[in-house]
């Protein structure tokens, strides 16, 4: 699904990331893991078209995505959260999710300015469409709230059912229990299941490992830009060099 | 005052191209009366030099305004913040001169005179009550069609755009070219603006154009609200009011025109629209709330 | 003259108006650096520098160097006190109000000159005579050295001043990051009241050299405050010789084009150049060489 092919990141003098490779299985949940300070932000930064890559390559589908910006990328079907939720503030919830719509939908400036019928049709269809994605994620109680006035969990959601607008095949989430209590962790945990069995490909960079070792299928473990070890959550929590990675750190 | 009410029209034209441009999209642009003044004389020239039929100068006028704009924009709206504002007051300087030093086409400094009014069969709109009716029903489609387009998907864009750029390329927006789209839009309503007001007018000459109506133009959007058609109606129809106003304090009328940009800025920083209706204002939470739970 | 004097005779002209501008362009990127405001009132600071220093030698009738003293004191006073009175009250305010706000002072500040003294264009003395010197076929004032000279000397102070002083290097601190500089225990209001009147301070003395040789009114600020703005975009904003060299380039290359070009296109000139740079380099041409030294 989505290959990674010796990824290198330097920022001016400082190696951010260096000769990363590993493959993301199709319809699996994949955590990547790390102390502070490993590059899984940057990581994500890279894939999702943010940053550009020094050396190395991605594949989406077997397509080289390395050099795609990020609207082309949310067209092939990538799309991402953001550590520090990256909401449409002063849009209402319900409008934050009508942007992830937007590719759904192609009215020009023309047919919008003058209220022709076909971009009031495609306007209803896109606004059932919103409603029933903040439904899925519990929160269409307040579509029509401002989104900066959002609570943080639920800020949080919405940002994951404006990337569901989308119709993604592969999401990427940056800390998305980052900020939340428990309840709000369980249902995050029952969101990200039930993506991947209506066949969506997630990716996260997550440090709570409770919630990690609950629910990814595989890991990735970044340390200091480099890759420590992949696998199942099992034979990572086996793994010496992840264990000593983790406690040296500490 | 009826002549006033005609500058208000155009004004509130103009204002609401703007705040197209620096409320939904959040792109500034200092150089907005380039366009105006392009729109006014591209339909000056075309009618007074050649000869041509008014309304088809404007829609010339319009058109190849919003061309040169669209062309424009591609490198000028790559840059941001302080950056794109010196880069669209540098261009409209530079129009502004070649306004100026044109002078076998534009009448340099002393402006360029006798261009026709408009007219509609055997309807010429050649007084002030006609011209007040023309330019209004412009503004009024304008009005229209800005709100429109700021309720669709487009707007919703726009917004994001402004909100978080990142966020809003990751939403598979198009942001370079929604917001050169734009720019250009924008550019175009404000020709229209300036053919309005060559054909009212009849007279045209530069320093209607220059850098200070620019200026003018983005406080009538910031005073009105940003983000706001209506605060683009109230900002045009105040800043053009004022002056008329202030005329009985004579030659200070500029100082209590910046004083009063001043005070309105720091004490009602969302603008008219947001500042003076208070009742409004603490109604709408209230009713929102309402909503919620 | 030849050809190749002419363009010396350009060169020479373009340095000291380029010289104006780099001391107006740097106003505007101290005021930057601290705030992030775009202070558009700058240019008034250089049309009080010249009026002020009129209005002391012919009305009060002091000697030329008291009055510019007076009129260097007095420009500071006003940029303060708009600090004090507008800025200030407005930590939070959006930096799109902020420039209105300034654009607002601007008008105020205008409109007052030219209750004060009348809409009629003034002119200073030179300093020192008006006979020309000779240079390799080229003349030049005595003014041109003045402004030179005095340009360079406010560069080395302003040099000394950020890099050699606690004040200095706090206000760097805060250009770098105001949040952390505030935690490190840098007063920042204080230090965004010094560039405000470092900035006019600096703004008047590029009006008061400059005013013997361009002549001033009410009004010469607009122009002279936009070109000061090229200055510093064309040096990346930065508070050091980025945007003087942004400045000298701009005056040059401003000269040369209305000496060569056409003269009715002098300010036209000056714009192409910098929208030229920007699409090329939207940093600004000197940024690189700024981030490097830091």
């Amino acid at each position: 699904m989505l290959r990674l092919e010796g990824i290198t990141k330097i920022f001016g003098g400082l190696t951010a990331l260096e000769n990363v490779s590993f493959s993301i299985k199709k319809g699996e949940i994949t955590g990547i893991i790390g102390p502070n300070g490993a590059g899984k932000t940057t990581l994500f930064n890279i894939i999702s078209g943010i940053y550009g890559i020094t050396f190395g390559d991605i594949f989406l589908d077997g397509e080289k995505i390395s050099r795609f910006s990020p609207e082309k990328l949310a067209l092939r079907g990538l799309v991402r959260t953001f550590q520090n939720i990256e909401l449409f503030s002063q849009m209402t919830v319900l409008e934050n999710v009508m942007v992830g719509l937007h590719t759904k939908s192609k009215s020009g400036i023309f047919s919008c300015a003058f209220k022709l019928p076909c971009h009031l049709k495609e306007e209803r269809l896109i606004r059932e469409k919103a409603l029933s994605l903040l439904e899925f994620n519990g929160i269409a109680d307040v579509a029509d709230m401002i989104a900066a006035n959002l609570p943080f969990g639920k800020g949080r959601l919405l940002e994951i059912a404006r990337a569901m607008a989308l119709d993604p095949s592969i999401i990427l989430m940056d800390e998305p229990a980052a900020g939340l209590n428990n309840r709000e962790t369980a249902k995050l945990a029952e969101i990200i299941l039930q993506l991947k069995k209506s066949g969506v490909t997630v990716v996260l960079v997550e440090h709570d490992m409770e919630l990690v070792m609950e629910i990814c299928d595989s890991l990735v473990v970044l340390d200091l830009g480099r890759m420590l070890a992949t696998g199942t959550p099992l034979e990572i929590q086996e793994n010496q060099a992840v264990i000593t990675a983790y406690l040296g750190q500490e | 005052m009826m002549n006033v009410l005609v500058f208000v029209g155009i004004n509130t034209i103009l204002a609401v191209a703007l705040n197209l441009l620096l409320g939904y999209a959040g792109q500034i642009s200092l150089g907005h009366a380039a366009f105006f003044g392009l729109g006014a004389y591209i339909s000056g020239v075309l009618t007074v030099t050649y000869g041509l039929n008014s309304w088809i100068s404007m829609f010339i006028a319009a058109t190849a305004t919003g061309i040169l704009a669209f062309i424009l924009g591609f490198p000028i709206l790559k840059l941001k913040g302080h950056y794109l504002a010196m880069a669209t007051l540098g261009f409209g300087i530079i129009v502004y001169i070649v306004f100026n030093e044109t002078v076998a086409l534009t009448g340099g400094p002393s402006g360029l005179s006798g261009i026709p009014n408009l007219g509609i069969a055997s309807l010429t709109f050649d007084s002030d009550i006609k011209n007040y009716y023309l330019v209004w029903l412009f503004a009024l489609i304008s009005i229209f069609l800005s709100l429109n387009l700021a309720d669709s998907r487009i707007g919703r864009a726009l917004r994001a755009i402004h909100d978080s750029e990142v966020a809003a390329r990751g939403m598979g927006v198009n942001v370079r070219l929604l917001k050169v789209q734009i720019f250009a839009l924008s550019a175009l309503l404000s020709a229209v603006a300036g053919s309005l007001y060559a054909h009212t007018m009849t007279f045209i000459s530069p320093a209607s154009f220059g850098f200070n109506f620019s200026v003018e133009l983005v406080t009538m959007v910031i005073i009105g609200g940003l983000g706001s058609i209506y605060g683009s109606f109230l900002g045009a129809a105040l800043l053009t009011l004022l002056p008329e106003i202030l005329r009985a304090f004579q030659d200070y009328d500029i100082i209590v025109y910046g004083l009063l940009l001043i005070l309105m800025t720091m004490f009602m920083p969302g603008g008219l629209v947001r500042g003076v209706p208070g009742i409004l204002l603490s109604l709408r939470p209230a009713r929102k709330q309402g909503r919620e739970y | 003259m030849n050809l190749s004097q002419q363009v010396i005779q350009y060169i020479l002209s373009g340095l000291t108006t380029g010289s104006i501008y780099s001391l107006i362009g740097l106003g505007f990127a101290i005021i930057f650096n601290s705030t992030g405001i775009i202070n558009f009132a700058q240019g008034e600071f250089v049309m009080l520098g010249g009026m002020l220093t009129f209005f002391f030698i012919t009305v009060v009738k002091l000697p030329l160097l008291v009055a510019i003293l007076f009129a260097i004191l007095i420009s500071t006073l006003v940029g303060v006190t708009f600090e004090r009175l507008a800025i200030r009250p407005l930590r939070k305010a959006t930096p799109l109000n902020l420039v209105i706000i300034t654009i607002g002072a601007s008008i105020l500040i205008r409109g007052l000159a030219m209750m004060i003294w009348g809409k009629d264009t003034h002119s200073l003395p030179m300093f020192s005579g008006n006979d020309p010197i000779f240079v390799s076929g080229a003349t030049i004032l005595p003014q041109h050295l003045w402004i030179l000279g005095i340009t360079l000397l406010v560069i080395i102070i302003n040099k000394l001043y950020f890099y050699h002083s606690i004040s200095g290097k706090a206000m760097r601190a805060c250009s770098y990051n105001r949040s952390a500089a505030s935690l490190v225990g840098i007063d920042v209001k204080r230090m965004v009241f010094f560039s405000f009147a470092i900035s006019s301070a600096m703004g008047s003395v590029a009006g008061i050299i400059a005013a013997p040789l361009t002549m001033t009114s009410y009004d010469v600020g607009i122009m002279l405050g936009l070109k000061g703005f090229c200055a510093a975009i064309i040096g990346g904003m930065s508070s050091g010789m980025g945007t003087v060299l942004g400045g000298i380039l701009l005056g040059v290359l401003e000269s040369l084009g209305a000496g060569l070009i056409s003269s009715g296109y002098k300010d036209a000139i000056a714009f192409i150049i910098l929208l030229l740079i920007l699409f090329i380099r939207p940093q600004g041409i000197f940024r690189k060489a700024e981030t490097e030294r830091v």
